[in-house]
């Protein structure tokens, strides 16, 4: 895959558009995935994954050949991610308790997006739980674990994406590990 | 239980599938008698196990169209090349005509002087050729931005190019008469010449028959 990556962006350097639409559509889902997996939100997510394809191309000389693709397009989009995390810091969760009510939460308020068949909805209930703790963690532990257990990637590759020596990467993730054994031990 | 720590950073090590041999020997002997890591353990794998579970996802319908619809416009050229490269056989036709077009025409504008063939009986005066009453002119006569006036006989085509041609009543062509006036007729005499050279030498019956001929009386 990587090979015909590399094909496809010197074609774009050499001012090539469509040759970039291939390469969107080669890694947009585990793009989005990323995003969606940080930032917890569907429109938010798709809202960075683009950003984050638009600044690789617009960066696109500096871009070395060399490396992995996948390597710098993860790193953009880990950093954006990171960034509207800062950003938006909440002045209050959706699930902390709505004041002057027993057990109701911001979620109660909240539309569900999507009718859905009763026999998906308690895995969907619970894969929505578990989403729900990964963006507990703070978003350096959030983004360690997401590349190591949702991208699936070596540590290697995501001390390269983070730009962090390998021993900080397992710290990371072990504190992440632990954080999200104590968040989900009564999932 | 002051194991704890050392053993913990074994279970993460393992979990890394980055453990020494010794360590993970002394991991699981350790496991096999102490509940409270084998329950740690066990709540550790649980918690990766669920955060593997969550099923993958996919990018929206219509990200890519999106993505690209936001790029900045490419440069004409590129789009030009782009069609190029994926219309091969037109392009190489549409060079070859544009180069067709551009060397007929170079040659056409270079042909503004008079010139005749050169044959020995010719008469030239201020642009006119003449073939003198009474003689006999062999081979074929070809006159460009020139007039001609056949007094006498010529044994052999005449070809008038961007000029006029004047027929005496005691004039005589054996041949074929051909005047050209226009660029496209003129290409078209080219062209001809140019399959006559490919093909050789062919019977005068077969040549195709001029645009503009001039009946020879």
């Amino acid at each position: 895959m990587e090979t015909i990556v590399k094909k496809r962006i010197k074609e774009v350097l050499k001012g090539d558009q469509n040759a970039f639409g291939e390469v969107v559509e080669l890694y947009k889902d585990k793009v989005f995935q990323l995003c969606y997996r940080m930032l917890g939100n569907r429109h938010e997510a798709e809202d960075i994954a683009q950003e984050a394809f638009l600044r690789a191309y617009m960066n696109i000389h500096s871009f070395n050949l060399n490396l992995k693709f996948s390597t710098w397009i993860y790193r953009i989009a880990t950093n954006l991610c990171i960034d509207r995390i800062r950003k938006k810091k909440p002045d209050y969760f959706l699930d902390a308790e709505v004041p002057g009510t027993e057990g109701l939460n911001m979620y109660s308020q909240v539309a569900s997006d999507t009718a859905l068949p009763e026999d998906e909805l308690e895995s969907l209930e619970l894969q929505d739980a578990v989403q729900k703790e990964i963006s507990k963690l703070p978003e350096k532990y959030r983004s360690v674990i997401v590349l190591k257990y949702i991208e699936e990637l070596p540590l290697k590759e995501i001390s390269e994406i983070l730009n962090l020596p390998l021993g900080t990467v397992k710290t990371r993730i072990h504190r992440g590990r632990e954080a999200l054994k104590n968040q989900l031990r009564y999932v | 239980m002051n194991c704890q720590d050392t053993i913990n950073q074994y279970m993460h090590e393992f979990l890394d599938e980055d453990i020494l041999p010794e360590h993970e020997k002394e991991l699981r002997e350790h496991l096999l008698h102490c509940p409270a890591c084998q329950n740690e353990f066990r709540e550790l794998k649980k918690a990766i196990a669920l955060v593997q579970s969550t099923s993958h996802i996919q990018a929206p319908d219509g990200f890519s169209s999106d993505v690209m619809a936001k790029l900045p416009k490419e440069k004409k050229k590129v789009e030009l090349k782009r069609w190029f490269r994926h219309h091969p056989l037109l392009t190489a036709a549409s060079l070859f005509i544009v180069l067709m077009m551009g060397s007929l025409i170079s040659t056409w504008n270079q042909d503004e002087q008079f010139s005749v063939s050169k044959q020995p009986n010719l008469v030239v005066q201020n642009g006119t050729v003449i073939i003198p009453r009474g003689q006999v002119v062999t081979g074929d006569v070809v006159v460009r931005n020139g007039t001609v006036k056949v007094e006498g006989e010529l044994q052999g085509n005449l070809t008038v190019i961007n000029g006029e041609n004047y027929m005496a009543s005691a004039g005589n062509v054996t041949g074929e008469i051909q005047e050209i006036n226009e660029v496209f007729e003129w290409i078209w005499y080219h062209i001809k010449n140019a399959m006559n050279n490919l093909i050789g030498v062919i019977g005068n019956n077969e040549k195709e028959q001029s645009l503009l001929e001039v009946a020879a009386f």
